[in-house]
């Protein structure tokens, strides 16, 4: 990791990345010629965490090519906020297709710019866990097993949060959503445990140049792994987890604060891998019980109340700590 | 250069002299042996630059050839039967973002059950995506009607299914002339896409389009397919003096001057059709065919004008709209709308049922004593039908149709004829 080691407790968020930092450490976004990649005007929900992400990905990104990047996009919040017709957010080459098959678009991309001889133009692929560890796994496979020359960049709110908030592999056990209602048996209500997979694991099993999980809890983290992937050719993935106040019942003022309790309790592990094998993961510094993750977002209220499901918040609290020990979490 | 060749080489070296420079590549019978013989070519150095990608699935393989289309770059991809209907929702994708696309269609039945032999069933599900389709005659055409609809897709900035039916030409060895390369390059320009991604010239492609417009963007494709039936046939005419034979266009007719009845098909069964004409003709009868060369945009004017004088119109198609009958046959009666003529529709060849010269003169016969009936499944065995009805009415358990139908034939292997 090429980032400067802050300490948090001295400085406070709001300063990370900037006074404290070398010059040439800064994050993209304090810079005078930041790009805007995605600019103002999408119509993102106030605290919107996916927003938050892409413009730091994207921003990156477009620093790290000199600004030669084209952007495929999957169906979902993303695709719909920033394109409602006939505006655009979008200060770059961007291009949605379908809600299964962004990978795929950025492979076909990526083949006509190489057989152009546009060795300089890079190309993402990005979209919600919805179009990335469901219906778009398949073409993401297919792209990552080829080492396609794409950086794939998901952004991960648990839900199909542009549908209505209903329930994908990626959301969490317990969380209700449109799918996983809360109804009838309280042991019962929510997301199943023991379901949902890892996307960024499976992308590791693809044994490709880069994988890499961030947290908008930690742009300068994010835009450290952004630039590291684009530095690399390659199938290059880099998951995201991005708060949805919207689905999660949460406050828009606290998407920063949901996202780091994710890292900080052991819930969403940061880590980097290549060719198969981790290289890299950010330890904790202080972990914090699952509770204050969980208690902050209506998804998670009927775990609470006058009488906790007490054993349920210790099943969730054995996932954060098989976390912990599993990617060595601990410092 | 005269060759003696597999449709499917034959194919896969005149789309080579096209020059495309992405191919995506999924193997599904009968198609295979297309994008077989484009890997090889590539992967000799014959074709540069192109990047050959052998992708997951239809539907991933449609979808690099959008990206790489949106790109701006020649893209070909080719499919059949469920694989085009895996990629479907990719098909109208490509129509709708206007993307030059040009795949070929194996022609093969859709399951289940499921069959790998000849019916039109699969394009004919793709027939209102938005893509232009053209059906070859025979492998000459198969071959030469991908350089028209490179041409034909360029310009219009629309994708081009070329159908072939399959094994009947994707896998027959006939002699074919292929182009070479100075030829195709005289007649095929450089691909100047309308729009493409590029860093230097932001632009943002597929956004959401609300009530305000869709109507207008639909339309749009429409109109595009309404210009295809004034190019189609000067692209074909062009064509020919080119490279100094016929192919392509929107219909052929045969010896339809005088004739009170014409059998109208698409593809490669037009050549048993005009076998059976020349006989009848021989024996006095007033017959003759129309060869449809292009089912999407549909001819209406050139169908009503080749057909008008005949009493006795016989629709002979490949594919089956269940539960009314005919889809090619559907639209022939839109385009004879207040013409008088009696119109049958003839289901017939489905999965690879051989399409006979006997059959096909039976059943001209009862056509001609009016006795045939408006739908009309060509051999269709009536006794097999009848004893399956029979089972599923005592037997509530009766068991999987298409096994226990294979049972009662008594065959052990794939019979077409």
């Amino acid at each position: 990791m090429p980032t400067q080691i802050i300490k948090f407790y001295q400085t406070g968020t709001f300063t990370v990345g900037n006074r404290l930092l070398d010059e040439s450490q800064r994050t993209v976004q304090a810079r005078m010629d930041r790009t805007n990649g995605l600019d103002c005007g999408h119509r993102a929900c106030q605290g919107c965490g996916e927003a938050l992400g892409a413009r730091y990905a994207i921003d990156a990104a477009m620093r790290a090519a000199h600004n030669q990047i084209v952007v495929a996009n999957a169906t979902g919040c993303l695709e719909v906020f920033s394109t409602p017709y006939p505006e655009t957010s979008w200060q770059v080459a961007w291009m949605h297709s379908l809600f299964g098959n962004a990978a795929a678009v950025a492979t076909g991309i990526a083949a006509a710019m190489k057989v152009k001889g546009r060795n300089q133009v890079r190309v993402l692929a990005q979209g919600g866990d919805g179009g990335t560890t469901d219906i778009g796994l398949g073409c993401l496979s297919g792209m990552f097993e080829r080492n396609d020359d794409v950086l794939y960049i998901c952004y991960d709110n648990e839900a199909y949060m542009n549908t209505g908030v209903q329930r994908s592999s990626a959301t969490p056990p317990a969380a209700r959503t449109a799918t996983t209602p809360v109804v009838g048996d309280r042991a019962e209500s929510g997301a199943k445990f023991g379901q949902g997979k890892s996307v960024p694991l499976i992308a590791l099993a693809h044994q490709i140049p880069y994988v890499a999980t961030a947290s908008v809890a930690n742009l300068h983290d994010l835009e450290a792994k952004v630039t590291k992937a684009m530095g690399l050719h390659g199938a290059r993935y880099i998951h995201i987890h991005v708060p949805c106040p919207l689905g999660w019942g949460s406050a828009s003022s606290d998407t920063i604060k949901i996202a780091r309790l994710a890292v900080e309790t052991g819930l969403f592990p940061l880590f980097e891998g290549e060719y198969g094998e981790i290289t890299a993961r950010t330890p904790i510094r202080r972990r914090v019980p699952v509770e204050e993750y969980l208690k902050l977002q209506k998804r998670f209220a009927h775990l609470f109340g006058a009488e906790p499901d007490a054993p349920r918040i210790a099943m969730i609290q054995a996932i954060a700590d098989r976390n912990v020990s599993k990617f060595g979490l601990d410092r | 250069m005269l060759r003696q060749i597999e449709g499917s080489r034959a194919v896969a070296e005149t789309v080579a002299r096209c020059r495309p420079e992405v191919i995506c590549a999924y193997p599904i019978t009968p198609q295979t042996h297309i994008v077989e013989g484009l890997s090889e070519i590539v992967k000799a150095g014959h074709l540069k630059p192109c990047e050959f990608i052998n992708v997951e699935s239809e539907f991933a393989a449609l979808s690099v050839a959008i990206g790489a289309s949106a790109a701006g770059a020649r893209t070909y991809t080719a499919t059949a039967s469920q694989g085009l209907l895996f990629m479907a929702e990719a098909v109208y994708n490509a129509s709708g973002l206007g993307l030059p696309i040009v795949m070929t269609i194996g022609n093969r039945a859709i399951g289940a059950p499921i069959n790998i032999w000849n019916d039109h069933s699969d394009s004919m599900s793709m027939r209102d995506a938005g893509w232009i389709q053209l059906f070859a005659e025979n492998n000459q055409e198969a071959a030469d009607l991908h350089i028209q609809a490179f041409r034909l897709a360029e310009e219009l900035s629309c994708p081009v299914m070329v159908c072939i039916d399959g094994f009947i030409l994707t896998h027959a060895y006939e002699r074919v002339d292929l182009p070479t390369q100075e030829q195709v390059d005289a007649y095929l320009p450089r691909f100047e896409p309308r729009q493409a991604l590029d860093p230097d010239q932001v632009m943002s492609i597929g956004a959401m389009v609300g009530p305000e417009a869709f109507t207008e963007v639909r339309y749009l494709s429409h109109h595009k397919q309404l210009r295809a039936l004034e190019r189609i046939p000067v692209l074909s005419e062009e064509f020919r003096e080119q490279f100094g034979r016929a192919s392509g266009g929107l219909l052929r007719r045969y010896r339809t001057e005088d004739a009170d009845t014409i059998v109208v098909a698409l593809g490669s069964v037009n050549g048993t059709i005009q076998e059976v004409v020349d006989d009848l003709r021989e024996e006095g009868v007033k017959i003759g065919s129309v060869c449809l060369g292009t089912f999407r945009p549909f001819p209406l004017a050139a169908v009503r004008e080749a057909l008008r004088n005949a009493g006795r119109v016989i629709v002979l198609e490949k594919s089956l709209a269940v539960g009314i009958g005919g889809i090619v046959a559907t639209d022939v009666r839109m385009a004879l709308d207040g013409v008088s003529a009696r119109i049958y529709t003839v289901i017939a060849g489905l999965g690879g049922r051989a399409i006979t010269k006997a059959s096909l003169r039976k059943m001209i016969g009862q056509a001609q004593q009016d006795q045939l009936e408006p739908v009309t499944f060509l051999d269709l065995n009536v006794g097999i039908i009848q004893r399956h009805l029979e089972r599923e009415s005592k037997l509530r358990r009766s068991g999987p149709a298409a096994e226990n139908i294979l049972r009662d034939i008594g065959l052990v292997a794939a019979r077409i004829g």
